[in-house]
């Protein structure tokens, strides 16, 4: 065992080094002394054989048990297998595998910590530190190398090669960003794209996910729909998301006198107490999908923007920062709903370039 | 010669790893159980890297559509990607796939909150200070690697959750002035949701950003070896030295045991506990979602600042559109982690104290540190609460406007209570330490003397205990004097400004000659 380093003063004289800015510290002109290492106490099993055997026995009984619990798991892999379209085989499957692995290891790790604890001698040992940082000759020694090199190489004398080095570093990785233009479609504008959905002058609108067109006489006063454009469905499997996440809607039907409108355009975009508004919240997104009939509230359940579907969809709550942009409908003659044209402003989040 | 003696001598005239035992075959590291908190972070990431391997060999990292065929009777025929598709295929067709899925992020959870509790622990405790700052920074880049890590995980089942986060990122991402539109349209390779993003967070999930976890977890490692690791004060223990147990062969026994453990009880909680059922969200479609919807827990804290904002922040200049509804939370959130980055190299500043620190702080004796993490922690506990805003107010049925107002108000309040509150316990704390000392502890003997007086006894600590109560750093406030060319200038005001913040309120340890004025009187 090492020195018990007596008499080495407190914590805060222990670096004797003088040279050492101690800044706002306070160092006492006396200091208690450290008392040195307590005397060690014996453990239970290092005084009692018997606590010893029986320490060791459990380790060893644990060890061994550990091996009955994989050998468990792997037994549990073939007796309880997952039957096709049956949920509780699932469950078993998982339970009986994943209990015989976490008895093995609990067992092999109790086991070994036991062991650490109990059984193996418990001295306790002292490692002197050394300063983290080099003695003065290896630090002398490095500085000289650096020098020695830069003599040899001529690396601040000869400033061409240096800077040419320096500049053909820092132009090599271009190309590599130059390159990662290419993970979105090159011949395509993402402001352009933003600006526009599927939805054009005469869309049916349709029942989300189905497709079915819907009518004036679907309506009830109340009724709230979510809807897509007619010819979504049609669309090629890997372009429908990406369309149904600009063009998704929500439509409702309230009473006319309930809707306050801006002026008799904005009231042109709505029949007879129908309206519909884009369903992606313009915070960050999300499909704004709680709609309270009582008080015409929309809530997006991300993070509680609340839209007031009567009053224009104006923000009354929650970090939303702009109405949901109302989609202009008409009805046909056949009865069936239809978008006067697109959206008049870009749908979801705001973007840069959004009023450009 | 035996086998071992001769397969050693081979190894060893080969690869001189005699000199690698003997170094640190006996090194000595200290005990405490706060100590375990890094290692359980590093075990759990061991647990990740081989339930993850598992994974990889299922799983299809692809957005091509196809029609579900797999055992789960409710989401038969339905259209999704192939990367839902497998993920279902690993917990419904796959023997021990659901049991491996669970694993992989319980332990990521684990992961993530292990970090957390290990860096408030070197935090509250000082080990941060001069020579460790620069691994406080590679930990620092571990812990917010360990969430991108989640995060990425997160979106790869492509299943309505993590469809839904993934726009929550890109509405984050496009809302940044400038350049957001163009690294939105590039992450996703064209307008969202698209049909690259889970392969490519698959690449960032399982090559890029694990290899940048393991590079720094070395470096991390190899500061600990360099530096030794830090104790807490006792008799006996000095800043020259290092009291513990050796590494062979009880660190080992103890260590590689508790590996096991840690992984045993994940697998317990996995083998018992469903996480993240996504065949009940089913696939990602932009136009559904539930109410209640939640991240993992350590996106929270920036979920939670997105909520708090009040409505109508944006504005148009030039044309173009400042989101600050995003900008603020943002801004909110990379000061949050530069100030926690930086704390360090601010506190080095401060102190201005060149020396090394090896043995740790107790809480009590570092009182406006412990404040400023107190406020911290109380801080990023609003935030992470505002994240469950919704459920908040469901469960004890309140109103959301109620929570979130509330929250609006906490956020500010809460920090600097906590800072005040947590600064008074540390020096009353310091007090009683010094009364101890000083008085000695309260035996619970009362003694009726001759006069009818009743005292009780009081009996002086141990010197091993007392040495633990006086031995402490003690700092004092700068005094402010003219510099070399007789002038006081803005910084050093600045200073100490700063070190009167951090030191005015100051409860020095007990001097011996203070113990020793204390003794005599106690004896008159």
């Amino acid at each position: 065992m090492a020195n018990n380093d007596k008499a080495k003063g407190a914590v805060v004289a222990s670096q004797v080094d003088s040279s050492i800015e101690l800044g706002t510290a306070v160092v006492g002109p006396e200091e208690f002394t450290n008392p040195g290492l307590p005397p060690h106490r014996q453990r239970i099993t290092d005084v009692d054989p018997k606590r010893m055997k029986r320490a060791e026995r459990i380790v060893f009984t644990l060890f061994y048990a550990s091996i009955l619990g994989s050998v468990f798991a792997v037994f549990a892999y073939m007796y309880f297998p997952i039957e096709d379209g049956d949920t509780t085989s699932v469950r078993l499957n998982t339970l009986f595998i994943g209990l015989g692995i976490a008895f093995a290891l609990l067992a092999i790790g109790i086991a070994a910590v036991h062991w650490g604890k109990a059984v193996m001698a418990d001295h306790e040992g002292v490692d002197h530190r050394h300063p983290t940082r080099g003695s003065d000759e290896t630090r002398a020694r490095a500085v000289e190398i650096f020098q020695e090199a830069n003599e040899e190489s001529g690396f601040s004398r000869r400033t061409l090669i240096r800077n040419g080095l320096i500049g053909a570093l820092v132009a090599f990785p271009l190309p590599a960003i130059a390159l990662f233009r290419g993970l979105a479609p090159m011949n395509e504008d993402p402001n352009n794209l933003m600006k526009h959905t599927m939805w054009k002058k005469g869309s049916r609108l349709a029942h989300d996910p189905t497709g079915v067109p819907i009518k004036v006489s679907d309506l009830t006063i109340g009724s709230a729909f979510q809807v897509i454009p007619e010819d979504l469905v049609d669309l090629p499997e890997h372009e429908k998301l990406d369309a149904k996440a600009k063009a998704a809607v929500l439509l409702v039907r309230l009473k006319p006198e309930d809707l306050k409108w801006s002026s008799a355009e904005r009231e042109s975009w709505s029949y007879q107490g129908i309206v519909a508004y884009s369903k992606i919240c313009t915070h960050v997104g999300c499909p704004v999908a709680l709609y309270e009939q009582q008080t015409h509230h929309l809530l997006c359940p991300c993070h509680q923007s609340q839209f007031d579907i009567s009053n224009e969809s104006a923000v009354i709550f929650g970090p939303a920062a702009r109405p949901l942009p109302q989609l202009p409908i008409y009805v046909d003659d056949e009865g069936y709903l239809r978008a006067q044209s697109d959206f008049t402003e870009p749908v979801g989040p705001s973007f840069w370039e959004r009023t450009k | 010669m035996s086998i071992t003696a001769k397969a050693s001598n081979y190894l060893d005239e080969r690869t001189s790893i005699s000199a690698a035992v003997k170094e640190f075959g006996r090194k000595i590291f200290p005990d405490h159980w706060s100590f375990l908190l890094g290692e359980v972070a590093l075990y759990s990431f061991v647990i990740i890297l081989l339930s993850g391997t598992f994974l990889t060999f299922f799983f299809q990292a692809s957005m091509t559509p196809v029609e579900y065929a797999g055992s789960y009777v409710p989401l038969k025929g339905v259209e999704m990607s192939a990367a839902m598709d497998s993920t279902l295929n690993i917990s419904f067709d796959i023997r021990g796939g659901l049991l491996m899925r669970q694993v992989h992020h319980w332990a990521a959870l684990l992961f993530v909150a292990s970090i957390g509790l290990h860096m408030l622990r070197v935090f509250f405790t000082g080990a941060f200070r001069k020579p460790r700052e620069l691994n406080w920074s590679v930990g620092f880049v571990l812990f917010v690697l360990a969430m991108a890590e989640g995060f990425t995980g997160y979106s790869l089942p492509d299943d309505l959750l993590s469809g839904n986060g993934l726009r929550i990122i890109d509405g984050m991402v496009v809302g940044v002035p400038v350049v957001g539109t163009w690294i939105s349209f590039l992450l996703f390779g064209g307008e969202f949701p698209g049909n690259d993003i889970v392969g490519r967070l698959y690449t960032a999930h399982i090559l890029l950003l694990p290899l940048i976890v393991i590079a720094f977890i070395a470096i991390h490692l190899m500061f600990v070896i360099i530096h030794k690791h830090t104790q807490y004060p006792g008799p006996g223990r000095t800043e020259e030295n290092v009291v513990g147990f050796p590494v062979l062969p009880v660190y080992a026994a103890k260590a590689g045991g508790f590996f096991f453990i840690v992984f045993g009880v994940v697998a317990l909680i996995a083998a018992t506990v469903t996480i993240n059922p996504i065949w009940n969200y089913g696939p990602y479609d932009p136009s559904p979602v539930s109410a209640g919807t939640q991240p993992d827990w350590y996106i929270g804290f920036a979920d939670g600042a997105l909520r708090l904002m009040p409505p109508h922040l944006e504005t148009y200049w030039f044309g173009y559109t400042w989101s600050w509804n995003i900008l603020i939370p943002i801004a909110i959130l990379l000061v949050f982690l530069a100030a926690v980055f930086a704390y360090p190299f601010f506190e080095a500043w401060v102190t201005g104290d060149k020396r090394e620190h090896h043995i740790l702080d107790r809480p009590r004796n570092a009182p406006v540190r412990t404040a400023i993490g107190a406020a911290g922690v109380a801080f990023y506990a609003v935030m992470w609460a505002a994240a469950s805003s919704d459920i908040i107010a469901t469960h004890f049925k309140v109103t959301m406007e109620g929570v979130i107002n509330t929250l609006q108000i906490l956020l500010i309040v809460a920090p600097i209570a906590a800072f005040i509150i947590t600064k008074r316990i540390a020096l009353a704390l310091q007090k009683k330490d010094r009364d101890i000392v000083l008085h000695g502890f309260e035996t619970g003997r009362i003694v009726r003397l001759p006069g009818g007086e009743f005292i009780e006894v009081h009996e002086q600590v141990s010197e091993y205990e007392r040495w633990q109560l006086v031995s402490f750093n003690d700092n004092a406030p700068i005094m402010l004097r003219p510099n070399a060319r007789g002038r006081i200038t803005a910084g050093m005001r600045n200073r100490a400004a700063w070190s009167r913040f951090f030191f005015e309120d100051r409860v020095a340890p007990v001097s011996p000659t203070e113990y020793q004025h204390a003794l005599e009187h106690s004896h008159h």
